[in-house]
């Protein structure tokens, strides 16, 4: 297990170092030059200028020494500087960063508190109405394009019947609480297509574990069904969902940028897809690493969660 | 990168399990005919497939049988709901929704398809690499991919066409370069156990070479694997261009796609133009609904076949 824990430690770090080789080159092939971007169209007729900028900034380097010095300023946490919010990156995530938290975190517990019982549900009663209700129900969820769903939700019940506002809170955290009617229909957007994916994988895990042997060995001491169901092979089915909660992070996150805007919430997803449009390179990509090192971070945590949960499992 | 097993893909659920059990033991027939006989026992396969080819004719041939102006503006029409002369009503540049949910398919499914079989190759290919060589290479090769997934799709999507604004071709390849990444995990796992199959090591000590291994052995015997893949790549591809363009990132007016329409639509929701966003949603939701039901039946399909080996 510990041979384990460090192979695969080391996994993750190699796979980050890659990451930022790969936003690298996606830095170096934007188009432009950064010092004209920077002090203005008229500094190509000020040559000296322009070498004391490049030199300033390190741009008169090779390439690998320019990635050497990028990275060294990435380990101590800085990770650019917005062109277009006058800001550093890093101060702007720790502003959107605690508003995503927020968004995904409800959504996804609000998610799994829905997705499991109907998972288990379905596969008690597989291949009946309910089934194909829920199953129906699923494909349809995951199927919609998120921004569909949010703004039929907007639709329904925002426009139509007025429970709830259409733009989330705009403010800190606080106001998401304060605020909550605001903040119901974003989070209820980003839990449907979550449930959607969750309760079909609850589903066919439970279905994987109803016919275990340890299920008829329980049944044969004289066990209910009903504690059978919830204490042996709920517990069982869950072992799954857990590593899917750390891998799913990407999905996810792809799902709150969406989401976030539609609903002009102000958290990273909506800020990501702001820079993209203004071309603000440095936020997009200090961005891309934090969500990269979220992902690896998730699945490593997967990994790790797996082998805590289901003794069954040895790691040579 | 895991060591773990997620009982199988987000498009699972639903089809019916029974399937093998009902097949007659009669004279053998060709694995193909089998795969296929269990195909078409599977309802929702064949209302995906009916669904699938029903959006090809409207899209494709459509246009043929129903003339409407999808290139210039005509803001005399704008906002117009459905009624006599226009059954899905008009949008803010006055395009009859009709039509346009017609040539906007076009490029939907084209893009989707597109990108689906060029991932699909490049991931199978990469996959099979890796797989087949293993140690060394296959670490590198899949390093790379693992670092590729941290990145979610979108985010990187969003990036590489900010930095190079697509036309229709090179949108196929931005979806491709980003999507292949699962396939190549899924075709290396089954490469790491096919290349120790007999007849593997048989051609080997015969004399062949690795491309030949690749090629003619376990790229042909992951076909299951490929084939059910890429069906699904071919709906998470239409969703990509979707998101990309509804975030005004995707094809550029006049052109337009479902997402764009949608987009479009979007704008104007508040007044109450319902007409212009539900026809692309629900075209959209059809497509990857039908696909999703055929992508289930197949990997039955395919189940089947091994099985009877």
């Amino acid at each position: 297990m510990i041979g384990f824990l460090i192979r695969r430690l080391l996994q993750a770090a190699i796979v980050v170092l890659i990451v930022t080789v790969i936003v690298f080159i996606l830095l170096r092939s934007i188009p432009g030059n950064v010092a004209v971007a920077i002090l203005g169209p008229s500094a190509y007729r000020n040559p000296a200028t322009l070498a004391q900028f490049n030199a300033q900034y390190g741009f008169d380097k090779p390439w690998y020494s320019q990635y050497l010095l990028w990275l060294g300023h990435l380990l101590q946490g800085n990770l650019g500087f917005s062109w277009t919010l006058d800001q550093s990156v890093a101060s702007l995530l720790g502003q959107r960063l605690p508003k995503t938290i927020i968004l995904v975190g409800l959504s996804t517990l609000i998610a799994l508190i829905i997705a499991v019982p109907i998972g288990v549900w379905q596969a008690v009663r597989r291949n009946k109405p309910v089934d194909y209700t829920f199953t129906g129900l699923s494909f349809l969820f995951y199927a919609a394009p998120t921004f569909f769903v949010g703004t039929v939700l907007i639709l329904v019940f925002s426009v139509k019947l007025g429970w709830f506002g259409p733009e989330a809170p705009q403010g800190g955290i606080v106001s998401d609480f304060t605020d909550w009617r605001d903040l119901t229909l974003p989070v209820v957007t980003l839990a449907l297509v979550t449930i959607a994916l969750f309760s079909r994988y609850m589903r066919s895990s439970v279905l994987d574990n109803i016919t275990e042997d340890y299920v008829r060995t329980a049944r044969a001491k004289g066990a209910s069904r009903r504690r059978v169901l919830w204490r042996h092979v709920m517990r069982n089915s869950l072992i799954p969902i857990a590593t899917l909660l750390g891998l799913s992070i990407p999905g996810i996150l792809s799902g709150a940028l969406i989401t976030e805007s539609v609903f002009n919430y102000p958290g990273m997803g909506y800020l990501f897809y702001q820079s993209a449009q203004k071309q603000d390179y440095p936020t997009m990509l200090g961005f891309i690493i934090v969500v990269a090192i979220a992902t690896v971070v998730g699945s490593l945590v997967a990994d790790i969660l797996y082998a805590v949960l289901d003794p069954r499992v040895r790691y040579a | 990168m895991t060591a773990t097993t997620v009982p199988s893909a987000p498009g699972t659920p639903g089809a019916p399990q029974g399937a093998p059990a009902a097949l007659p033991a009669t004279k053998p027939r060709g694995m193909f005919l089998r795969g296929l006989e269990v195909f078409l026992e599977n309802k929702l396969a064949v209302i995906g497939v009916i669904l699938l080819a029903a959006i090809f004719i409207f899209c494709f041939i459509g246009p043929f049988f129903y003339h409407t102006n999808q290139t210039t503006v005509n803001l005399a029409n704008e906002n117009l709901p459905p009624g006599p002369g226009m059954p899905l009503g008009t949008d803010q540049s006055g395009y009859d929704i009709l039509g346009r949910l017609m040539v906007g398919g076009q490029i939907s499914l084209e893009v989707g398809l597109a990108a689906a079989v060029i991932a699909t190759g490049l991931g199978t290919l990469w996959g099979a690499i890796a797989g087949y060589f293993g140690g060394v290479t296959d670490a590198i090769m899949m390093r790379l991919v693992d670092a590729l997934l941290a990145i979610p799709t979108l985010f990187l999507a969003l990036v590489v066409v900010s930095i190079f604004p697509p036309t229709e071709t090179e949108l196929i390849l931005v979806i491709a370069l980003t999507s292949w990444l699962t396939t190549s995990r899924l075709i290396r796992g089954e490469a790491l156990t096919l290349r120790v199959r007999d007849y593997v090591q048989a051609m080997r000590v015969m004399g062949g070479g690795s491309a030949r291994a690749v090629f003619r052995h376990i790229a042909p015997n992951a076909i299951g694997t490929i084939v059910v893949n890429a069906t699904f790549q071919v709906a998470d591809a239409i969703l990509l261009v979707v998101a990309l363009s509804y975030l005004g990132l995707g094809i550029r007016p006049p052109q337009t796609d479902w997402g764009g329409m949608l987009n479009a639509g979007i704008n104007s929701v508040y007044d109450g133009y319902w007409w212009q966003i539900f026809p692309a949603g629900i075209a959209i939701i059809l497509v990857v609904i039908a696909i999703n039901f055929i992508g289930d039946a197949l990997r039955d399909s395919f189940e089947v076949r091994l099985q009877r080996r």
